[in-house]
Parts: structure tokens; C-alpha cells; sequence
């Protein structure tokens, strides 16, 4: 479990990054927090001859609320968003995938930059950024720009990023009045991938839902958008028999594979059965927030 | 001096703080002058013939110091071996080398090894080697491998078939033909990885000119790998040592002696340097032992007032590739004469098949033959129970061999030493409410709320504390089982235990000590307990099989007693009086009647160290050896009690609350007993719930990880509720029976126990460890449709 060898470059600018990456186009990757590369690179299922560090480059670490949005720095490590009260208080979706990453050390030097830019479908974060409607900031010599959680997300370990491009900002909209957000994840134990999880996000006009959003984790090629769902739940209150259906929507939408985690139709059942939970979840947040 | 009673006293572990601040010294830790790395390159196949091997690449790397293969150990190294060779079985002990020659038989066999300046060359070396492998068919399921026209390991064991051992006491074929009641019922001991947080290592130092080797080695019994070295490398046996320090877990899987030892040490005296092997752990998921993997078909036969009369079982054991060192004697011995449990069945009968197949070798893990056994009495138990719609606490009562029994020579032939069953789950019963829980459980399947509540029982018996060696003769076992100790008390009045077995994280430097503490009246801090060194210690025979205490803690127990009579009659001397006159009680010494007079333990011992003055005849110092060799096994038994919730939608299993009530003999720490029941139970819970080692069709371990095999963490284990009754173990003199094991011997059924209890009501009898909760849900799923009801 030794990696092969490697360079290791630790630029203390965006600039030098920028440099980096032009000089070793081919072989060099991005390091956050390492801790999906670094395992790969031990098992020498990745083999980078260089290793960029970000943790130099300086102002990668926001946590705040600006201009209507949650700006997170793309080197904001997972502790840090489980121990925010900002996390806790605004954005509890957030709070519960954070909590659900892995295991505490993992989370101590995992970062949510790099939980999105891996593009693992079985990562907790794209799934309830997807419920957020988040935008993601990325910079390169020729500019900065803005594009949608669901444009950012194209495959498999597969990002919209361009090869001089570096994640640097993650924008959350700011929660609406009445709305709440959760994150459902059930593993086999804890620290594991998900079997599946499901993030929603839900915002009211009066007792009517004028607003969903549901993301799944771990059951297809890339973090999935329920959108039959969403769809279906706007204008509606939260019935159970409204969310039983959305729940089967959403159900719907998954497109697992079987796996040691379970059988495609088992996955299926628990996206509908988390759906179903964490829309209660949300509302129940909600109601309480309003 | 102020010493209270040390026997029985929840003394905190000496061997704590080193560990967890990271001043231990494991294997790994020793690095030695001039030390090498060695690598291990190991097969990708399952079962392959290997037409090509060029090592040229390899040898030419800057730092690599030599490249070797399986032909280099022609005529230098024996092959590894099976010492448990189980009598009367048709026994096949298939040929083990260390590297293999010509055939790779799982995934994982060595093939060749790298000897370089560090790790990281060793590494990149390893991927040099140019392997070109023919595929064979593979076989890796048991009851696969035993069927006509499987693909055959070895031209000389036809059928795969390693052993058929049998067992028969009484007729248990007429009592089924004559049973109101018959059930049958199949029990899939799963594969499971022991998975030792410190993963193996070797460091061998071959000293040529002296014809020495020093062997650092990962392992619980260093005098018997000095032996298997000795035997099979032509080393002079007392030209050996073999040192093991602190070892980090063993579970078993650090009893055997491996191929990665036996290439470092020829490594090492190839090369004259130092040679330092550690596996990984992706190694450490392949080429160290695996556990259980048995199919256990039971029919049982019993009266429909739930008299339990007769019982038949077949096992069908994966021995993996080779035979490991004791592992036919794991389905075996260790299994079948302690099925019959805490019951009065007599008329018994157990057929084991052990299997050779594409996968790696098994052997011992925690419990070791005993988990199965009480796994699937238990089991019947309740399956009968509901049968006969009876509440499982009574068919256990009515079937119990009662506490004025004891001595009782059980269905298996064993003659269990001490017991009192009705007592430990009467404890436990009233723990757990259990009236209390049947009542709410009912109301809340009235409410009906997808969520299941089931309670389920073990009432357990295990046998430990091995072995007569008499005993160990008789089952095959290639060695003895007793134990000596040494008690050696120095001029400062400190004490040196030296003890053949070798703790590994069950506490003995803690517990001999409180042992000799209370009997010297030396304080523990001054008492040192040496294990682990075949220099320092005569002869041992290890730790595993809950042993240590019951057997090693006994020798230690009878040579503290003999220092104790050495010191009265020395003591009396120094008294001028007559050594029937000399009493004493915490280390003092002195004539009866008057205690203003007195030598202590540490005056005597000064002057037996300097002999200026000692009684006639009397040999100078004050140290004493005593070789235990103990007359039987020892029978611990209790109740242990889980309650459960099922998530009917995710099929999640929540354990609500686990009660152990344990009967161990006498306890010399309950600190460290608690500590033991709660490591088992963890791991007898993992089994039950989350643990599998599952290969796929072409023999690649799918679960080879730590992401992919589910040891449960921390936050998965309830809270263990402990709690003890104390039936003293009538044969030896420190009254223990031994607590290594029991926690994992007696937890897996409880949990399964109660799932299958809060499933119940729709029809399910039965689900296959692990109970995960894709696999509970699919249960579910066929009892709703009107399906199957579990296997």
C-alpha cells in the first residue's frame, strides 16, 4: 500500500496553481484533502507523477453568508461545516451529509471542494447540493465562472471543469422564509458509502409547497436530480399521501446497479423509503424554523 | 503495609499505558543494523498454473538485493505445517510450500519474494516481476468442491476432500425415528476475516557465525514456532529464539506459523542481514487465516412437550487451499462434543467433511469450532420452541442438565466440570424484564408501526481452558498443553514471573501479578510478568483456546505457593522457631500469636540471595518452577439476552439493549473480565449483523477491505449490559475457568435469536448470518408476498 512515486508541489497562490497545472498537463492532480486520491494512490489505482496542494493557496476556506448565498470555500474541511452553527442553524442538509462523510478523521482533513470535484456518485455532497440548487465557482487564467450544481456533474469521476480550471467557491442559496432542508443516508456501517441517500430540500407558501428539491446519492452514474418529484410536490402540502408519491417518483429516478451494497431493487425501495423520511424531515424543519 | 485483597480487584491494565501512548514494541517496531525489506508477491488467481516467471526486471532495480521464487526453497525449506492431524478422519495433508512452484491454488499464494533496502523499492520491485499464469477452473464454494466433476485441487485428495471425521455417542438415529417432533434445518457459519488491528510481521536475523537466528514474530505461541522452524529450515532448536513482544490482536489468526515467516528467515539466511517482512493490509485480508465458513445441517428430534432426545449434524468445513496449522481440528474436536450445550441430549451423532477449495486457508478465529456449536444449538432451541409454540425459556429450562448434575459427562463425551444454568438465567431474565418486554412486545405488534421488536436468548456452554495434554494426544494434536511458570523473587524483593503463554491483549500482566501480589504480599508494581521470549522462558504452549489464565495463571499460582513455603521455612530460621510455629499474611512472616517479631517477604528474600545465613541444606534463592498440566477442560457457561428493533422498510436491525450474564469460575479482575466478555460480544455481534468474507465465482475476495468488509465501528455496538454468577472451576486451584472467548461464543445467536423473534409473526424461522439489512428486507419482502420464509 505504497504509492508510486510522485512529486509533490504545494503553490501558495491561485497563479501558481494556474502554472502547475499548465506545466504537468497530463499527469498532475489537484490534492484538498486527499481523502479519496491518497487511498487510490496507495492501492496504485491512480498513479499522478505530480500532486498540486491547495492548502497554501490562500482565502479557499470561506464559511459565510454573502449576497444571499452560502459562499464555502472549496477547502472547507467537513468538521468545520459539522461544527458551524451557521451549518446547524441555516443549512441542516448540509449539517447532515457533512455528519455522514466518512468517519471523524476522514472528516478532520476531508474538504467539500473536494467531495464535489472527485464527482464520485456514491460522495454525500453533490446529491444535497442538487436539492440546494447550488452553484459552483470555478477559476482559471482566462476568468472566473458560475455554473449549476446539475451542469458542474457530468459523469462518473467526471466534472465540467476545465483542465486549467480549480473548484474554488461553492454558492448555496440562502434558505426561503419557510423551508427546510435534511440529508437521509443509510451504510452498511458507519464510515461506508451509502446504500443510498436522499437530500431534499423543501420551501412553503403557507402550508403549500412552492418549492422542492431532492437529490440522490449512490444510485447511478452520477448524483441524481429527482425531478419527476420535485415537480410533482410543488402546490401540494405535504400529505402522506402526496409524500408516498413522491417517494415513488423518486424511486423512479434512481438508476442503481447491484452491487455488494444490495440488489438494484432493494436500492430502489430504501430511495423511497428515505425520500419519504427526509421530506417529513424537511417539512417538519421548516415548520419549526418558520 | 496495607495491601488488600489483589484477587478480585479491578486493578487497571499495566499494560495500558504503554500502548496507548505508543511506547509498545511490536514487530514491526525493531529495527535491527543493517536491516532489509522484504515483499511478497502474491497470486492474482484463484487457481492457476504459472508458465512463466522472470525476476531479471526486478533483481536489476537500484536497491533490490535479491529476488526469490519458489524453486530457491528446493531442498532448504520444508513445507509448512498442519499440526493438528485429526485421527481416524482419512486425514490429507496436502502439500504447503511456502512459495508456490508450479500451481497457485487461491488468491494471495506467494510467489515470489523482493529483498531491498526499504519498502517503498520492495514495492515498485514487486510490480517488475514478470508473471505469466495459466487459468484452471475454480472451486470455492465447500458443497460445490465435494460434488462429482468439481475442479480438483490435488491429484492425491480426490473430491477435495481433506477429512471425514465422525462422532457418535449413543444412537441418535433411532432416537430421531422415534422423536414426535423432528426438525431440520441448515445454518451457513459464514466466512469471516479476524482482522487484528496489527497485521503480521516478521523480523529474522540469521547470525552466521554463530549459527543463530533470532526471530521478532507476530504470534501467540513463540516456543512452538521455534519449534516449527527448527524442524522445518534445519535449525538446531536451541540455536533459536523467538521473540514476540507486544503482539497487537490475534483472534487466532496469529497462532499459526505462515510462509511470510518462513521466507523471511530464509531471506535473511540467504542474504546474512536482518530481513524485516510486514504485511499490509490488503495482504492481511488475503494471506492471513480466515474464520468459520462452515454449512451445518442439523435434525433434531424431541417430544412435543419439548424434551430435546436426539441430534444429528453434518458440517461441511472450507479448509481453504491448504491446511493451516491447527485448522482440522477447528470443525472438528472444537465443535462437535460441545453441540449438546447446556442440554441433556445423549443420543448424538456429527459428521465433518473438511473441504479444500480456492480460497485462503481457515483456522482458528475467537471461539474457534465453539460459536458454531452453540450457534446452532441454540438456534434449534428456539426453532423448536416455536414449533411447539412453546416460549423459548422453558424448552432451555426443560432441557437443562440440572446444577446437582455435576459432574456430567454431556452427549459429546466431555465431562463438564461445574455448572448452574437455571442461576445465570435467572439473572439475566430479571435483568432484562423479561415479563415486562413480552407485554409491551405484544402491545406494540398490536400497534402494528413497521418497526419489529424480538428479544432472544443464548444460554450457553463453551468448553476452554485447553488442555490436558493426555486429552491433546488423543484428538491428534501435535503437542502438548500444559504450561510451566517461573517465580523468581530477587534480592530487592522484586518479583519475575516468567510464563510460557503469551498475552496479547487479555490483561495476564495484570492478572498473574494480582495472582503472586496476593499470595507473596509483594505490591503488583513490583512484580514484572515475562512472556513472550524464548530465551527467557523454558517451554510454553501459547495463548488461545481461553487458556491463559485457567492453565498458565495456574502454573503460576502453584510455583508462588512453593516460594511461599520456602520463605516460611527460611523464615522460621531466621526466627529461630519451628516452621509449623510460622504464620503469614500480606508478606509478613512471623510465630503464630506473635506478630511484633516479624520478617517480611523482602527480608527473607535479601537473605536467600545472599545465602550468608541460611537453615542446613537449604539451597541458596528464592525462585521456583512449576510445569501445570491440567486434568481437564473447563466448562464457562451463562445467559446472554439481546433485544432488537427491525426497520420493516430499510430491514435495519437496532439492538435495543444486550445483556451478558457470565459464569467464568472465580474472577481475579472484573475489569478486565468485563473488558473480554465486551470485545467478544463486539465480535459476535459483528458476525451476527455486518461481518462476510465473500469471494466470486473466479475465487477473487470481493470484500478485501476495509471499505468492502463491514467491521462494525464503535458507534455500532449497544451498550453491554455485564453481570456475573461465580461457579468455581473444581479442578484447578485458582478456581478460573477462562474468559477469552465466551463474549463471541454466546452472542451471535442471541442476536439472531432475536431478530427472527420480532420477525416471527410473519412466518420467518430463519435468516443467514450476516443479518444486513438488504438481506432482512428481502426476508420480509418474500414472507409479505407469501413466499419463503427465510433459508
Amino acid at each position: 500500500m505504497i504509492p508510486d512515486n510522485f512529486s509533490y508541489l504545494a503553490p501558495a497562490s491561485l497563479p501558481e496553481v494556474w502554472d502547475a497545472l499548465h506545466e504537468h498537463p497530463d499527469d498532475a492532480k489537484i490534492l484538498a484533502g486527499g481523502q479519496s486520491l491518497i487511498p487510490l494512490m496507495k492501492f496504485r489505482l491512480a498513479n499522478p507523477a505530480y500532486l498540486i496542494d491547495l492548502r497554501h493557496v490562500p482565502d479557499m476556506d470561506t464559511l459565510a453568508e454573502r449576497d444571499g448565498a452560502l459562499v464555502l470555500g472549496a477547502m472547507v474541511r467537513e468538521a468545520a461545516l459539522e461544527r458551524s452553527p451557521l451549518i446547524q442553524q441555516r443549512y441542516p442538509g448540509i449539517h447532515d451529509a457533512s455528519a455522514v462523510v466518512a468517519d471523524p478523521l476522514v472528516r478532520n482533513w476531508a474538504t467539500v471542494g473536494g467531495n464535489l470535484a472527485h464527482a464520485d456518485p456514491a460522495n454525500d455532497h453533490p446529491a444535497m447540493m442538487l436539492a440546494l440548487g447550488a452553484r459552483v465557482v470555478a477559476q482559471s487564467p482566462r476568468g472566473r465562472r458560475e455554473l449549476s450544481i446539475d451542469d458542474f456533474l457530468v459523469d462518473t469521476m467526471e466534472t465540467a471543469l476545465q483542465p486549467d480550471e480549480v473548484l474554488v467557491e461553492i454558492h448555496v442559496p440562502q434558505p426561503a422564509a419557510r423551508s427546510g432542508s435534511a440529508y437521509l443516508k443509510l451504510e452498511r456501517k458507519v464510515g461506508d458509502y451509502a446504500i443510498a441517500a436522499v437530500g431534499v430540500q423543501l420551501a412553503f407558501d403557507g402550508e403549500v409547497i412552492s418549492h422542492a428539491g431532492i437529490g440522490l446519492t449512490n444510485v447511478g452514474p452520477k448524483a441524481i436530480r429527482a425531478q419527476q418529484a420535485e415537480a410533482f410536490l410543488v402546490g401540494k402540502q405535504p400529505s402522506d399521501e402526496t409524500v408516498r408519491e413522491a417517494a415513488r417518483l423518486a424511486a423512479q429516478a434512481a438508476d442503481p446497479t447491484a452491487d455488494l451494497r444490495g440488489p438494484v431493487e432493494y436500492k430502489r425501495a430504501i430511495v423511497r423509503t428515505l425520500t419519504a423520511r427526509a421530506l417529513r424531515l424537511a417539512a417538519q424543519r421548516a415548520t419549526a424554523l418558520a | 503495609m496495607s495491601v488488600t485483597r489483589m484477587f478480585g480487584a479491578s486493578v487497571k491494565r499495566r499494560e495500558d499505558p504503554r500502548l496507548i501512548t505508543g511506547d509498545g514494541m511490536f514487530t514491526d517496531d525493531f529495527k535491527l543494523p543493517g536491516m532489509l525489506q522484504m515483499g511478497v508477491l502474491r497470486s492474482p488467481y484463484a487457481h492457476a498454473r504459472i508458465t512463466r516467471l522472470d525476476t531479471a526486471k526486478a533483481k536489476a532495480l537500484a536497491g533490490v538485493h535479491a529476488v526469490f521464487t519458489g524453486k530457491d526453497l528446493e531442498g532448504k525449506v520444508a513445507p509448512m505445517p498442519c499440526a493438528w492431524l485429526v485421527p481416524d478422519a482419512d486425514l490429507k495433508v496436502p502439500s504447503y510450500t511456502a512459495m508456490a512452484t508450479d500451481t497457485v491454488r487461491f488468491v494471495g499464494d506467494a510467489v515470489a519474494i523482493v529483498v531491498a533496502d526499504d519498502s517503498y523499492i520492495a514495492d515498485d520491485a514487486l510490480d517488475l516481476i514478470e508473471v505469466e499464469y495459466d487459468e484452471l477452473p475454480v472451486v470455492t464454494n465447500q458443497e460445490e468442491a465435494l460434488k462429482p466433476g468439481a475442479p480438483q485441487l490435488y491429484s492425491d485428495a480426490p473430491n477435495n476432500q481433506a477429512f471425514h471425521w465422525k462422532f457418535r455417542n449413543g444412537d441418535a438415529d433411532g432416537a430421531l425415528q422415534r422423536a414426535e417432533v423432528r426438525l431440520k434445518q441448515r445454518f451457513i457459519q459464514q466466512r469471516l476475516v479476524p482482522n487484528a488491528m496489527e497485521p503480521r510481521s516478521s523480523v529474522a536475523d540469521w547470525n552466521a557465525g554463530a549459527g543463530e537466528l533470532t526471530l521478532y514474530n507476530t504470534t501467540q505461541n513463540p516456543h512452538i514456532v521455534r519449534f516449527l522452524i527448527s524442524v522445518t529450515q534445519n535449525i538446531p532448536e536451541h540455536k533459536i529464539r523467538v521473540i514476540a513482544r507486544d503482539v497487537g490482536g490475534g483472534f487466532g489468526s496469529k497462532i499459526p506459523y505462515y510462509p511470510g515467516d518462513a521466507l523471511a528467515i530464509f531471506a535473511s539466511r540467504m542474504l546474512k542481514r536482518p530481513v524485516r517482512w510486514t504485511e499490509d493490509r490488503r495482504e492481511n485480508f488475503v494471506a492471513t487465516i480466515h474464520g468459520r465458513d462452515q454449512i451445518i445441517d442439523v435434525e433434531l428430534g424431541a417430544t412435543r412437550d419439548g424434551k430435546m432426545t436426539g441430534l444429528k449434524v453434518t458440517n461441511l468445513a472450507n479448509m481453504g487451499a491448504y491446511l493451516s496449522l491447527a485448522a482440522p481440528g477447528v470443525p472438528t474436536w472444537l465443535f462437535a462434543l460441545i453441540v449438546p450445550g447446556c442440554y441433556t441430549i445423549q443420543d448424538y451423532a456429527c459428521d465433518v467433511y473438511g473441504v479444500l477449495t480456492n480460497t485462503t486457508p481457515t483456522d482458528a478465529y475467537r471461539g474457534a469450532g465453539r460459536p458454531e456449536a452453540a450457534f446452532l444449538i441454540e438456534r434449534m432451541v428456539d426453532l423448536l420452541a416455536g414449533e411447539l409454540h412453546m416460549d423459548p425459556v422453558d424448552v432451555r429450562r426443560k432441557n437443562f442438565i440440572p446444577a446437582s448434575a455435576f459432574p456430567y459427562t454431556n452427549g459429546g463425551t466431555l465431562s463438564y466440570d461445574s455448572g448452574d444454568y437455571d442461576k445465570s438465567l435467572d439473572l439475566a431474565l430479571k435483568m432484562v424484564d423479561y415479563e415486562g418486554f413480552r407485554q409491551r412486545q405484544a402491545e406494540a405488534r398490536q400497534q402494528g408501526k413497521g418497526k419489529h421488536l424480538g428479544i432472544g436468548l443464548s444460554t450457553y456452554v463453551e468448553v476452554c481452558g485447553l488442555a490436558p495434554s493426555k486429552a491433546a494426544g488423543a484428538m491428534g494434536f501435535q503437542g502438548g498443553l500444559w504450561e510451566p511458570a517461573t517465580v523468581r523473587v530477587l534480592a530487592t524483593g522484586k518479583v519475575i514471573v516468567l510464563t510460557g503463554t503469551n498475552p496479547h491483549g487479555q490483561g495476564e500482566e495484570t492478572t498473574f501479578a494480582q495472582l503472586v501480589s496476593e499470595e507473596l504480599g509483594v505490591p503488583v508494581e513490583d512484580i514484572d510478568v515475562v512472556h513472550g521470549d524464548t530465551s527467557a522462558i523454558s517451554m510454553g504452549w501459547g495463548t488461545y483456546g481461553s487458556r491463559t489464565t485457567a492453565v498458565g495463571g495456574t502454573a503460576v499460582l502453584k510455583a508462588t505457593l512453593k516460594v511461599v513455603e520456602k520463605a516460611k521455612r527460611l523464615a522460621a530460621h531466621l526466627l529461630e522457631a519451628n516452621v509449623e510455629d510460622i504464620t503469614h499474611d500480606h508478606g509478613r512472616y512471623y510465630v503464630a500469636g506473635s506478630p511484633t517479631k516479624v520478617k517480611t517477604i523482602q527480608d527473607i528474600a535479601l537473605m536467600a540471595n545472599l545465602a550468608w545465613d541460611m537453615p542446613e541444606g537449604m539451597a541458596p534463592g528464592l525462585e521456583e518452577n512449576h510445569f501445570h498440566d491440567p486434568t481437564n477442560f473447563t466448562f464457562p457457561f451463562g445467559a446472554h439476552i439481546c433485544i432488537v428493533e427491525v426497520d420493516e422498510e430499510t430491514g435495519e436491525t437496532k439492538i435495543l439493549r444486550y445483556i451478558a450474564v457470565d459464569d467464568v469460575g472465580r474472577v481475579i479482575n472484573p475489569m478486565i473480565v468485563d473488558g473480554q466478555v465486551q470485545g467478544g460480544v463486539a465480535q459476535g455481534i459483528g458476525q451476527a449483523l455486518y461481518e462476510h468474507a465473500i469471494y466470486d465465482e473466479r475465487g477473487n475476495l470481493t470484500t478485501g477491505s476495509m471499505l468492502d468488509y463491514t467491521v462494525p465501528n464503535a458507534t455500532q455496538i449497544p451498550f453491554i449490559e455485564t453481570a456475573r454468577t461465580e461457579t468455581p472451576c473444581p479442578h484447578n486451584l485458582t478456581g478460573v475457568k477462562g474468559v477469552g472467548e465466551t463474549g463471541t461464543i454466546a452472542s451471535s445467536q442471541a442476536v439472531v435469536n432475536a431478530v427472527c423473534d420480532a420477525l416471527a409473526p410473519l412466518g420467518i424461522k430463519n435468516i443467514d448470518m450476516p443479518l444486513t439489512p438488504e438481506k432482512v428486507w428481502r426476508t420480509i419482502q418474500a414472507a409479505r408476498a407469501g413466499g419463503t420464509t427465510g433459508s
